[in-house]
């Protein structure tokens, strides 16, 4: 996964704040966590930095595909093991019937089903990770057996 | 609800939306269960009389008489059958004065065996997910042999008596040679041994429990481990298939540490079965001839280790395999007898077998295609619909139609 660290030496690092923020370091951080737009930086759509734009804009691929709270899926690395859908702590307070107790989850209201072999995110805004009170939960992602799921 | 039959789970919480014949939508199916069904419309096998196309009846007809011309014939496979059709091929390995052995032969027989003579205990995995607060996987991967173990029964899910499932309520440890996908989720209590270091990982544990200084280089992490596993209310064992190797002709071992494990808590063992069914077939045979595998029916019943597929496959003079890919998967030697021999394979996909055979007996793809029952992994019985039509006959019917005509 691109780090804000990645994203910075790909920014024109002038610090000239016409993204609304006070440095490149900050926009870098803020285009991570998707509150900002590769475009918000104006200077960089100068030809100049053509190369690094059009780098930026590949790294930058791959959470553009993310959920709104940064969750990125592997289809193709993941098992359908269920291990997320039962171990998701909001999974589980939204389904006692279904993925709390191991079976595949039978309310509407859960974040991670399988389907077709493969993981799938459905309600992201009930993640804890999502809104204002945001924690940092990562029971999910830490019950993967081949990191086919991870947040940005 | 459907239910899978891609692994020895047989998970029956399975949602399917079908459109005509084809599959189009899955709920709750793990990769390797979709991939069962989505062999339904891939790769099937043909009927096929030396290397010619004909009928299924054809086929039928010939492999009935072969069978009744055969002086020592050897059925094979098996633990992917339903209990009914596994029944028929009993009546006929009867009837055929055949040698009948499965794929527990080669693979985890001599544990199950231990589990269906109830020399050592057993319970299912509905007692796993409620009470089982301590388990061991040895020589297991899970993750990628039954990938919702874990979460379905032992490890993620709430039960009665455990309400906080993996955060605090259950510990897991992982033994195994190598660091495997389920090493990653269990990281912290994976304890690596090499290769045919069982023995002496179950002699170490035992001294620790005799309160002596075990032989091992982490003293620490193997003393706090004994800790864990003393204060279990209660244990399991999963031991796989790299548990049965390394332990091959020296199950006392395990025995030894479960017994010793029982003296001051509760621990069971359930065997980490492949195939959907060979827990089926083995308690099947069991129940019928006091064995679970390699039983010759030539004269009365016998058993030994000469009834085995690995050394029938050399004096047989005609295999019947139903629902198994030896030529795949036995030892190279043993595969290379058994191809020598006259085949009549039942399977629903082409594989090295199939096109090695005189006769080939296409098959309904059974929990998909053909209804019945069949033994979950802990012996479980688990009833099954079919939930598409076929122009293929079960494996029931086709050995029902060859005891007819034999
Ligand atoms: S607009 Fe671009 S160059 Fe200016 S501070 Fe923001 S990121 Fe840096
Ligand atoms: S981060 Fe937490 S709440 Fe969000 S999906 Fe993962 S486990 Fe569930
Ligand atoms: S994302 Fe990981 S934990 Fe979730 S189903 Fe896929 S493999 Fe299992
Ligand atoms: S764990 Fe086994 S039975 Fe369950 S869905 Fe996967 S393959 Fe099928």
């Amino acid at each position: 996964m691109v780090s804000a660290m990645e994203i910075y030496q790909l920014t024109p690092k002038l610090n000239c704040k016409k993204c609304g923020l006070p440095t490149c370091m900050a926009f870098a951080v803020a285009l991570l966590a998707r509150e900002k737009q590769i475009e918000d930086c104006t200077p960089l759509l100068e030809p100049k930095y053509e190369a690094k734009l059009k780098k930026l804009r590949e790294v930058m691929a791959p959470v553009a595909g993310a959920t709104e709270t940064g969750l990125i899926i592997h289809d193709e690395r993941c098992y359908g093991c269920g291990n997320c859908v039962v171990a998701c702590p909001v999974n589980v307070a939204n389904d006692p019937k279904g993925s709390a107790i191991g079976l595949g989850p039978k309310s509407d209201k859960v974040i991670l089903i399988v389907e077709d072999g493969v993981v799938k995110c459905l309600n992201p805004k009930e993640c804890r990770r999502f809104g204002p009170n945001r924690i940092l939960c990562n029971l999910c992602t830490a019950t993967c057996p081949s990191k086919a799921i991870e947040f940005v | 609800m459907a239910v899978c039959t891609g692994c020895s789970l047989l998970c029956d919480d399975i949602e399917v939306s079908i459109d005509g014949r084809s599959i189009t939508r899955t709920k709750n199916l793990c990769r390797k269960g979709f991939g069962r069904y989505r062999s339904l419309t891939s790769d099937r096998s043909v009927p096929r009389v030396d290397g010619r196309q004909t009928s299924i009846q054809e086929a039928i007809s010939r492999a009935a008489e072969m069978l009744r011309n055969a002086r020592r014939p050897m059925l094979f496979g098996w633990s992917c059958s339903t209990l009914e059709a596994q029944r028929k091929g009993i009546e006929l390995a009867r009837r055929a004065r055949a040698i009948i052995d499965d794929t527990s032969s080669i693979c985890q027989g001599e544990i199950v065996d231990m589990i269906i003579r109830r020399d050592i205990p057993s319970c299912t995995l509905d007692d796993v997910r409620n009470y089982g607060d301590t388990l061991i996987f040895w020589g297991c991967d899970p993750s990628s042999s039954h990938p919702r173990h874990m979460s379905r029964f032992s490890y993620y899910p709430r039960g009665e008596k455990l309400q906080r499932g993996h955060e605090e309520d259950r510990t897991a440890f992982l033994i195994d040679i190598r660091a495997s996908p389920t090493a990653k989720i269990l990281a912290g209590n994976f304890v690596q041994i090499p290769p045919g270091g069982d023995s002496d990982l179950i002699d170490a544990m035992l001294a620790v429990l005799d309160g002596k200084i075990p032989k091992v280089k982490d003293k620490k992490a193997l003393i706090s481990m004994m800790n864990t596993l003393k204060k279990a209310d209660m244990g399991v064992i999963f031991p796989g298939l790299g548990l049965a190797y390394s332990l091959k002709g020296r199950m006392d071992r395990l025995k030894a540490l479960v017994d010793r494990l029982n003296e001051t808590t509760r621990y069971n063992v359930i065997s980490m079965v492949g195939h959907y069914n060979m827990r089926g077939f083995n308690q099947l045979l069991f129940d019928e001839t006091g064995f679970i595998n390699r039983v010759s029916f030539a004269d009365g019943v016998n058993h030994g280790p000469m009834y085995s597929v690995v050394e029938a496959s050399k004096s047989c003079d005609l295999a019947m395999i139903v629902g198994s890919d030896p030529i795949s998967s036995l030892p190279a030697g043993i595969a290379k007898a058994l191809a020598r021999v006259p085949m009549i394979t039942l399977d629903p996909h082409r594989t090295l077998t199939t096109e090695l055979s005189r006769v080939v007996i296409p098959t309904a793809l059974s929990g998909i295609e053909a209804g019945g029952s069949a033994l979950r992994m802990d012996g479980v019985r688990i009833e099954f619909d079919a939930i598409v039509k076929s122009e293929y006959p079960s494996d029931e019917e086709v050995l029902s139609r060859i005891l007819e005509e034999i």
